[in-house]
């Protein structure tokens, strides 16, 4: 439902917009493709990448890291069948609901070795809040999707599939108060990584 | 397998490390590695800084420009303000040329950085040649998602379908991440006015809100601020132990007391950093989450967007998101980049394309290749004068050298003495990662401006901004014609950084303006009496 004065007012801005056009030819340029070389180990190369920017990796079944890890946990959402959580994410009435998860599990769609990043589109999550305001998250990555650059990523059809999809590369961090580095700064305090193939 | 070298290593590159060695401190509070060796992500300074004896009673903050209506802001006044709170400058100084440092590193781990830099710039310059297209593009797209689309052409018109945007859901209370957008608006002011409780979630930015300030800086709020002022701000208005000066003590605070605000908040807002066109989707990234935490957790997200941020295709973001946290903090990728596509399932999204100017500029020869700018601060970072006079003197919504271009667009009398708070080194032009001809852009406002007849009465004021900084003119006359020689001779708030930028390399040696200042001013006002 749009008003007339807002119609005019995209009108008026596109007319000035057009109007101001900067002259001259300024062609779309073709994107070349960009390599990385990851020394032929790629999942090595993401795992740094990862650690560098404050994630976590840890070995082993996903059920057992998350026990070893988080030992005190008492509300734990997931979405993977490989660990089983307390809370159903289906049956979630408002995101606020979710405010005393204490760990958030989930399942990387793909992974970047570049920048260390994991994907969580929507269909991952459940409720994308749970991302956020959960107080740790463990994403499982499967070694065979690990992506080589962010480039890779961009060109992936999830990127126009999903309303919703984030790229995590680490934990929430701020350094906002004379450059000191601060884990959980809004945002979960905590990112572990766990390869885990599906 | 390398990956880029993150710790400072002494003269890398030939930068200098240290402007101030004094600020090198033992600090066992920021994140580490397993190892125990520093982590160095996000907008962390690569090296322990403060104060070894901060003083007691605390330095207080030194206050930004003092405004007038439309008479010109007088930034050599609060320039010489913040230099004259020593703790201050110096952290200020030292914290953003660690940045700029960082950057450089990340820079130099990609081999195909400048080709990036020229991509990035043709992208963008295309996309502002076909705007309108554009723009109808991501508008079909984006309602084809189930996104409501609205226009405003001014920052007021925006405010309006905002607050009327609140008003038909109900909402008393609004969450909001970061957005140098809404700053121009002037949304917070506004929305106070109507009633409605406004919580700005990222840290830097909520310490500003919290100390009725503006953002210092686009990328980190709160930079010109101590940990002391911070703890003195949240022990008056969040309740906190005034003694306790501990970043963490207080970062976990603020955490605390804003947590039930977000979860309780009727509606969330964001920026964006892109919006594509092919997608329909717009892209926000921070360090924290906020902006996340803002659209998902409230059931209405609003999305205030500049018309300029249209790039074309999903792709371009493989170009773009490589250089943008790089350029900005030296740090590979922001810990979170998001891509909204739709309202989320129960939720309602709203987009607000705002113009504000932005079309006029886009006229402006030869400003309007300033619309290609992302936003990432590395032009503020290595600017001798920015980094020497904090972001607040500027007394403008934009500071450092790409506010000197966009200000006067907003103001011509009230930012017209802006363009002269520059050396006009061409260092911002060097880190730019979009290739704006930063510098040149703001000599050529020095020309238009001086030759308005309004400015003759602010001729005095256009002079004094330089004054500051530059207070021996003939030092800063021989620093725009040549480099070497005047790093002997410079005072060290102008030497500091012209050791480090003006180094052999030749990425770093600036081009020389087209005509200097100096020589410009004698030969068009030389007969008129200018001293
Ligand atoms: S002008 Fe360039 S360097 Fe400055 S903020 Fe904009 S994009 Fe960054």
């Amino acid at each position: 439902m749009m008003t007339d004065a807002a119609m005019s007012a995209r009108e008026r801005i596109l007319g000035a917009l057009r109007s101001n056009r900067p002259v001259g030819a300024h062609p779309l340029p073709e994107l070349p493709h960009f390599p990385l070389d990851d020394g032929g180990d790629r999942t090595g190369y993401f795992l740094a990448a990862l650690k560098s920017m404050g994630g976590k990796v840890f070995d082993g079944r996903p059920d057992e890291v998350l026990g070893a890890r988080f030992p005190d946990a008492k509300q734990i959402a997931s979405t993977v069948p490989e660990v089983a959580g307390n809370r159903d994410l289906t049956a979630v009435a408002h995101p606020r609901d979710l405010a005393d998860i204490d760990v958030a599990v989930t399942r990387a769609r793909f992974a970047i070795a570049e920048t260390g990043t994991v994907a969580l589109p929507d269909a991952v999550l459940g409720v994308n809040a749970v991302a956020y305001l959960a107080q740790h998250l463990v994403v499982l990555v499967d070694p065979a999707e690990i992506l080589l650059t962010v480039q890779d990523a961009y060109r992936r059809p999830e990127m126009a599939a999903h309303a919703y999809l984030a790229f995590h590369t680490g934990p929430s961090a701020t350094a906002d108060i004379e450059g000191v580095l601060i884990h959980g700064a809004q945002g979960v305090r905590s990112l572990t990584v766990v390869l885990a193939s599906r | 397998m390398s990956l880029s070298p993150d710790q400072p290593s002494g003269r890398r590159h030939g930068l200098h490390d240290l402007p101030h060695p004094d600020l090198q401190g033992a600090d066992g509070q920021s994140a580490r590695h397993e190892d125990g060796s520093r982590l160095v992500h996000a907008e962390a300074s690569s090296r322990p800084l403060g104060s070894a004896q901060p003083a007691t009673p605390a330095e207080p903050q030194p206050r930004g420009a003092t405004e007038h209506g439309h008479h010109p802001i007088d930034h050599d006044e609060a320039a010489r303000r913040f230099i004259a709170a020593t703790e201050h400058e110096k952290m200020h100084d030292e914290r953003l040329w660690d940045l700029r440092q960082k950057r450089d590193r990340q820079m130099h781990a990609i081999p195909e950085w400048e080709e990036l830099r020229e991509l990035a710039s043709a992208i963008k310059l295309h996309a502002l040649a076909n705007l309108p297209e554009y723009l109808e593009q991501f508008e079909t797209r984006a309602k084809a998602n189930g996104i409501e689309v609205h226009w405003a052409e001014t920052g007021a018109q925006h405010n309006e379908i905002v607050h009327g945007l609140l008003a038909d859901h109900g909402a008393k209370s609004l969450i909001k991440s970061k957005s140098m957008l809404t700053e121009e608006t002037g949304l917070r002011h506004y929305l106070q006015g109507k009633g409605i409780e406004i919580i700005e979630t990222d840290l830097g930015e909520r310490i500003q809100q919290l100390d009725d300030e503006a953002p210092s800086h686009i990328v980190v709020p709160a930079t010109h601020k101590l940990r002391s002022d911070v703890a003195h701000l949240f022990a008056e208005k969040l309740g906190t132990d005034p003694d306790n000066r501990d970043a963490n003590y207080l970062a976990e605070q603020q955490r605390q007391k804003t947590r039930p605000l977000i979860l309780n908040a009727d509606a969330g807002m964001t920026g964006a950093n892109f919006a594509v066109a092919e997608t329909g989707s717009f892209v926000v990234c921070t360090n924290e989450g906020n902006a996340d935490l803002s659209a998902n957790v409230p059931p209405l997200h609003i999305a205030s967007i500049g018309v300029e941020k249209v790039i074309p295709r999903m792709a371009d973001l493989g170009v773009f998101i490589r250089l943008l946290s790089r350029s900005a903090l030296g740090s590979p990728i922001t810990q979170y980049t998001s891509h909204f596509r739709g309202p989320r399932q129960g939720g309602r999204m709203h987009i607000v394309l705002v113009d504000n100017g932005r079309s006029a500029r886009l006229g402006m020869e030869p400003f309007w290749t300033s619309l290609k700018c992302i936003r990432c601060g590395a032009c503020m970072n290595t600017c001798p004068v920015y980094r020497r006079s904090g972001g607040l003197s500027y007394g403008a919504t934009y500071s450092g050298p790409i506010g000197l271009i966009l200000n006067p667009t907003f103001d011509r009398r009230k930012y017209s003495a802006l363009p002269f708070a520059s050396t006009l080194n061409g260092s911002c032009t060097n880190v730019c990662p979009v290739k704006i001809n930063i510098h040149e852009q703001i000599f050529a406002w020095r020309k238009e401006l001086a030759e308005e007849d309004e400015m003759a009465g602010g001729k005095r004021a256009m002079m004094k901004a330089a004054g500051a900084l530059l207070s021996h003119p003939a030092m800063y006359r021989a620093a725009i014609r040549t480099t070497d020689s005047a790093l002997r001779v410079l005072p060290h708030f102008v030497a500091g950084e012209f050791a480090g930028v003006w180094t052999k390399e030749g990425r770093d040696l600036p081009d020389a303006p087209p005509e200097t200042f100096h020589s410009w001013y004698q030969r068009t006002h030389g007969r008129t009496g200018a001293e």
